[in-house]
């Protein structure tokens, strides 16, 4: 029996939604000042969410760990946010991008989620357009879009090759907006460190100054968290530096379920790394396969130069794979197939590390200006990293983490399993079920943010009219703060030998080898000997120089490496509960003769919520089941 | 390859600062400056030494945290490299590197290489934005917006915000930065009603901060983005006609 209630609304599906807002509390213009709502992270989930509770009136307290808030990594998103606008008659629809997303998550997300997000996809562009984010646009002045991976229309919206930045910018100025009308007051260069529960419901957090050191207690009606994924757990992961697990691994020890922890996602088309000391890895983004194509020797052996490799000595294994999709195959197909490739001896480069991605044809086709134009920015950026001219050689990519799509279980209204406590953004789990298509988390992002959580918190907060917030003096924020502060002194004071660093790269190590693309029972079990083993090494050998009470990155690190030791375990533990290959999630034990992933729907169409105990080593599995009424489920296929 | 690094060291704000030599040492020339930096900061914290605190965070360019004077130059010798993107190909074995925090009194020093550049976030807060509350938009394609006034605005708009025109300005001048998104919300459309106001509480509320701009160019030679100083002459143009039309109507 679950004690999961998802409170998806009755009713037809496409208009759950619109009945559901009308049932849901209101609270009326006037009091909507009377509530004080905490937003922990400003990337585009929480930017959006902030700037549009401020706009109806809420105060919002607003909080990222960046020196402002325009720096959240949705900004570094290069392709494009789809939306099924239809503009150009191929046969988009709401239904379709619906379709597409359930399809593309292997038909392991929540329908009436998914359908919501289809359905609010064509007002997020209407609200960026007219926030003046600069989207591409044909010669008559409307708006140009191109194709990503998994779909066959061409619904992806785009600036350049920096669409997140773009809608970042677009959020972060709204929030600036109600920052300047003083409804969103903002909390730079803090840290939430500590979610702070009283009778079972989210009152509050405790943040660290990262610049002073100093432990600050918020208290508020409600807290949301859009606190970004944690592919920072394989360490090297297209993840910005600091992008860390601990806001939502801090509301997981105090409650709030973790789901499907195993569904991370690998992007196909990454830099290889160059070298051991690399520290991260630099996306090419997915739009590049509109015109690149995919390849690499048919010979292992091959050692002519790339441009004398005739084409009948070349593999296209994606267009040969799955002609009808070909090298706009889902994100965790083409990274499959590429780590296919490799392992057999077949990678490019010094390293026989990755794959090639070939513009030739297309600048023979379009000319090399008209490529320029498409993806000039990014080619320099590859030729900046790797010193090589993509214009002239094949670009070499290699799959990288780059997204998580569990996080905190939510119910159909945002909200997790602790009163209270929202989760927006690529922080919970809801809408891309075991793998994201491209350019959709800029649309689940900004539509959780803008239209969906505004909406839903005010059904929570309505009943609660006139009850004061609880104040920061309560034992509870007293504990919690104790709590943070004797972690800062434990960290301090181990006085090891190792830098943060050292065992944030080897705990990568054991994820990438044992819970990275390809998964297996014997790898998966020695993944949960090996993390609690290195961990106790952690915590007695790491070093940490400096004090508490001054910028010290050593010590931010510390503490969300600590967290992410006992999240690296969780994620093996539900890879190795879910005995079925799904998306992102490949059991090398279930696959096809032709080594497509084997889902089992009899046993696993079910969300896997996993509950704290108090002890990493013993979490509780709760099950929400997956009821489709809408699609029927099928093997997926993009041959 | 080796190499010599001369670090600017603060403790914190108000502390005096100093150089300091380090060794780096069997630096890959694949690796990326931040790695190498990350490198001396492990040898630092293995001989038990406090690491350089520097500013960095997606490491591609687009988030505008990182930056330094890299001997003299803001970014570095590479044109439209933000410092993440600097490998350190770009530098030849034996070299000495001399790194400075940003220089500018608008971007006072928080410790070592970091600064604080708040400031920048008042300039955005005074207008870089349109008025338009959410769900009060009309579909996207209602307006079209010619291709060229788009791609323009979208040349502005790919400033990162990373305070390199600042630092490399002998004036401290952050006129860049502000006409930049002045430029792009006044091109478009969307931006019109907003116009004068955007223009004028964004200049002033610059100029609070920062020093003057006298057009030396400074900025754009050093803009990992290539963000043009023609759109500080469509920011003063804007500004000026604000004061008079403001003069007219008060």
């Amino acid at each position: 029996m679950t004690v999961l209630d998802s409170r998806v609304p009755d009713g037809p599906l496409a208009s759950k939604w619109e009945d559901h807002k009308f049932d849901m509390k209101l609270v009326n213009p006037n009091n909507k000042r009377r509530f004080e709502v905490i937003v922990v992270g400003t990337g585009l989930a929480g930017a959006s969410a902030a700037a549009t509770m401020g706009e109806l009136g809420y105060r919002v307290k607003a909080f990222t760990y960046h020196d402002s808030a325009r720096r959240a990594h949705s900004i570094a998103a290069q392709g494009g946010i789809n939306a099924a606008k239809n503009y150009h008659g191929d046969g988009d629809s709401v239904h379709r991008l619906f379709y597409d997303t359930i399809k593309g998550g292997d038909y392991r997300s929540r329908e009436a989620n998914v359908h919501r997000l289809a359905e609010v996809s064509n007002n997020i562009i209407d609200q960026c357009v007219a926030q003046g984010v600069p989207f591409a646009r044909e010669y008559g002045g409307l708006l140009d879009n191109r194709s990503f991976g998994g779909a066959q229309v061409s619904r992806t919206f785009y600036a350049r090759g920096q669409t997140g930045q773009q809608l970042l910018l677009g959020a972060y100025q709204a929030l600036s907006r109600q920052v300047k009308a003083g409804t969103v007051e903002l909390h730079t260069n803090q840290e939430m460190l500590e979610l702070v529960v009283v009778d079972g419901k989210a009152v509050g957090i405790v943040t660290r100054d990262l610049v002073t050191g100093e432990l600050t207690r918020h208290s508020a009606h409600a807290v949301v968290l859009g606190t970004g994924g944690y592919s920072n757990a394989f360490y090297l992961s297209t993840m910005a530096m600091s992008c860390n697990a601990t806001a939502i691994w801090r509301a997981h020890r105090k409650g709030a379920f973790f789901a499907n922890p195993c569904y991370t996602q690998i992007h196909p088309t990454a830099i290889p790394s160059s070298d051991e000391f690399q520290s991260k890895l630099t996306l090419m983004s997915e739009s590049l396969r509109n015109d690149g194509r995919i390849w690499v020797p048919k010979d292992p052996d091959e050692s002519r130069a790339v441009v004398d490799i005739p084409e009948e000595d070349r593999d296209y294994y994606l267009e040969r794979k799955y002609p009808s999709f070909g090298n706009l195959a889902p994100r965790d197909i083409s990274s499959r197939a590429a780590k296919v490739v490799v392992d057999e001896g077949r990678g490019v480069g010094p390293l026989k590390n990755g794959v090639y991605l070939d513009f030739a044809d297309a600048i023979s086709r379009l000319g090399r200006q008209a490529v320029a134009d498409k993806y000039g920015n990014l080619f320099d950026m590859y030729e900046r990293i790797t010193g090589e001219n993509p214009y002239e050689v094949p670009m070499r990519i290699y799959p990288a983490p780059h997204y998580t799509m569990g996080g905190l279980w939510v119910d159909y209204h945002l909200q997790t399993t602790i009163p209270g406590l929202f989760a927006i953004g690529e922080a919970n789990f809801s809408d891309h079920g075991a793998n994201r298509l491209g350019a959709s988390a800029l649309m689940q992002g900004l539509a959780d943010g803008y239209f969906v959580l505004p909406y839903t918190i005010g059904d929570y907060l309505a009943p609660q009219l006139g009850a004061p917030k609880v104040d920061t003096s309560a034992r509870e924020f007293e504990e919690a703060e104790a709590d943070v502060r004797g972690r800062v002194e434990h960290y301090l004071g181990i006085g090891g030998t190792r830098s943060v660093d050292f065992f944030h790269r080897e705990l990568g190590k054991i994820l990438w080898d044992y819970c990275g693309m390809g998964r297996n029972q014997a790898g998966l079990e020695k993944a949960l000997s090996e993390i609690p083993a290195l961990r106790e090494e952690f915590e007695s050998d790491v070093r940490v120089l400096g004090g508490p009470d001054s910028l010290n990155s050593s010590l931010e690190k510390v503490g969300r490496v600590a967290d992410t030791f006992e999240l690296a375990e969780l994620m093996c533990r539900d890879a190795l509960t879910r005995e079925e290959s799904c998306g992102g999630h490949f059991r090398e034990e279930h696959q096809t003769a032709d080594g497509e992933a084997k889902r089992d729907d009899e046993n696993f169409a079910h969300v896997s919520a996993w509950e704290w105990t108090g002890d990493s080593g013993s979490p509780t599995e709760h099950r929400e089941p997956l009821v489709y009424e809408e699609v029927e489920l099928s093997t997926r296929s993009y041959k | 390859m080796n190499l010599t690094l001369r670090v600017w060291r603060q403790s914190g704000p108000d502390a005096p600062g100093r150089f300091e030599t380090y060794e780096a040492t069997d630096v890959s020339p694949d690796s990326s400056f931040l790695e190498m930096l990350d490198l001396v900061n492990e040898e630092l914290i293995a001989e038990g030494e406090v690491p350089i605190e520097f500013m960095h965070d997606c490491r591609e360019g687009i988030c505008g945290t990182c930056g330094m004077m890299i001997n003299g130059q803001a970014h570095g010798p590479q044109a439209l490299t933000a410092t993440c993107q600097l490998h350190m190909r770009t530098f030849s074995d034996g070299d000495e590197i001399v790194l400075e925090p940003w220089r500018a009194t608008g971007f006072p020093i928080i410790k070592d290489l970091v600064v604080d550049r708040a400031a920048f976030d008042r300039i955005i807060e005074a207008g870089g934005y349109v008025t338009v509350d959410t769900g009060s938009a009309p579909d996207a394609n209602l307006i079209p917006i010619p291709k060229d006034t788009a791609d323009l605005a979208m040349d502005a708009a790919a400033c990162i915000g990373c305070g390199a025109c600042v630092a490399a300005c002998p004036n401290g001048a952050a006129q860049l930065f502000t006409s930049a998104k002045v430029a792009q919300l006044n091109m478009m459309p969307q931006g019109q009603a907003e116009r004068y106001d955007r223009a004028e509480h964004m200049v002033e509320v610059m100029e609070e901060h920062f020093g003057s701009c006298t057009n030396m160019g400074e900025c754009e030679a050093a803009c990992p983005k290539g963000i043009s100083i023609d759109f500080i002459a469509m920011m003063n143009k804007d500004y000026r006609k604000a004061k008079f039309r403001n003069r007219r109507t008060a």
